[in-house]
């Protein structure tokens, strides 16, 4: 499944890396211990977290994720922003629960 | 046993670092909470603290309890006549949950930092029957009053900011036990974060540098400090030995940087 569905289909605000909504979602993990994501996200996986650090985009760039999604609507730092428009990394935006979100996803086949 | 740290005076051997002014050798634990920490033990009052650092050793001390630094003054004239040297300061929860311990010269500036932390604070009751009760004392330790506002969770000021603020005032920030397996800057943030302008970082009190520098190899370019963040009196530890002119930020941030003479070293535990 393409980012770009999944966006769509649960509402989720692009806050940046708009242009790179068609990679394909092979799965995802779910935390905020950034410590955690960089050892257990895999290339390609969707990283629900609520951290908006600037870190999060080096982590995601470095493991070639899909994406991240930032949830709780969690104020994202304008510098993680800049740098994922930079590096081409979707950042999506959602009001919803890291919970919800997970179980909406497992529920459209995104699945580890 | 001093420590493999870095630099030390004698590995320049030139006059570039001559020392101009006169040094002392003082050893220094930056990281003391007291009562006002939910998490410390009673036994954490001002003349219990004063008492325990000079049998340590102890030249200098710095009052960090979380989020809040109402038991300073009360150390630093507990202190007064001891030889030992109090900097007030706090150990701050950022948005990310990482702990950083805020420094300064003056207690004026450390209550400063408490209101803009207060400000950034939830209003939420500290549930004492879990979390443990926050005593504000005096120099004596005699209970003046309890603070009843929930002080171990997260402000929503960001790492960045609080260490932009702190220096704002005049202050310094470092982030605090970031080896540690939660509430630091490396299990929170995977990393240092790139351009992080903080003066160094600080280990937990049982980590040697070399432990940690091989865990996360980027470590060797920083100043690697150490101190006890003991929630009891057993845990103070003079775990870092300065040479410094005075017990001020300014001399803090030259012995970190190894500048002008000053410098810093950990000492190893027996």
């Amino acid at each position: 499944m393409k980012l770009r569905q999944i966006a769509k289909k649960l509402a989720l605000t692009v806050k940046a890396g708009e242009t790179n909504l068609d990679a394909e979602v092979t799965g995802g993990y779910a935390g905020d211990l950034l410590s955690c994501a960089m050892a257990g996200a895999h290339k390609g996986n969707l990283w629900v977290t609520l951290q908006g650090h600037l870190n999060i985009v080096a982590i995601a760039s470095l493991i070639e994720l899909a994406g991240i999604i930032v949830t709780e609507n969690k104020p994202i730092a304008q510098d993680t922003l800049a740098k994922a428009a930079e590096e081409g990394i979707p950042i999506l935006a959602t009001p919803l629960t890291t919970f919800e979100i997970v179980g909406r996803l497992w529920e459209m086949g995104v699945r580890t | 046993m001093i420590a493999d740290c870095g630099f030390r005076i004698s590995d320049f051997g030139n006059s570039q670092f001559e020392i101009r002014n006169p040094q002392f050798e003082i050893l220094a634990d930056l990281h003391v909470h007291t009562v006002l920490s939910p998490c410390a033990e009673v036994e954490m009052i001002p003349p219990f603290i004063v008492r325990r650092a000079r049998e340590l050793g102890l030249g200098l001390i710095a009052i960090t309890d979380h989020n809040a630094a109402a038991n300073c003054e009360a150390v630093m004239r507990a202190a007064e006549g001891s030889g030992l040297a109090v900097l007030p300061g706090m150990e701050v929860q950022t948005s990310e949950e990482v702990h950083v311990v805020c420094l300064f010269d003056t207690l004026e500036q450390a209550l400063t930092w408490q209101g803009i932390v207060f400000n950034h604070l939830p209003d939420l009751p500290n549930p004492e029957e879990t979390f443990g009760a926050q005593f504000v004392v005096d120099a004596n330790g005699e209970y003046i009053r309890t603070e009843t506002r929930l002080l171990i969770t997260s402000t929503d000021l960001t790492l960045n900011d609080v260490v932009q603020r702190v220096r704002q005032l005049g202050g310094m920030a470092i982030p605090a036990h970031i080896d540690r397996p939660m509430a630091s800057l490396l299990v929170n943030l995977g990393f240092v974060p790139p351009g992080l302008d903080v003066p160094a970082l600080e280990l937990f009190r049982l980590t040697r540098p070399a432990e940690a520098i091989a865990q996360w190899p980027e470590l060797a370019r920083w100043p690697l400090i150490r101190a006890s963040d003991a929630h009891q009196l057993s845990e103070m530890t003079p775990a870092l030995r300065l040479h410094i002119k005075e017990p001020t930020l300014a001399e803090l941030a030259l012995a970190f940087a190894h500048k002008d003479g000053r410098s810093f070293a950990l000492v190893e535990r027996q």
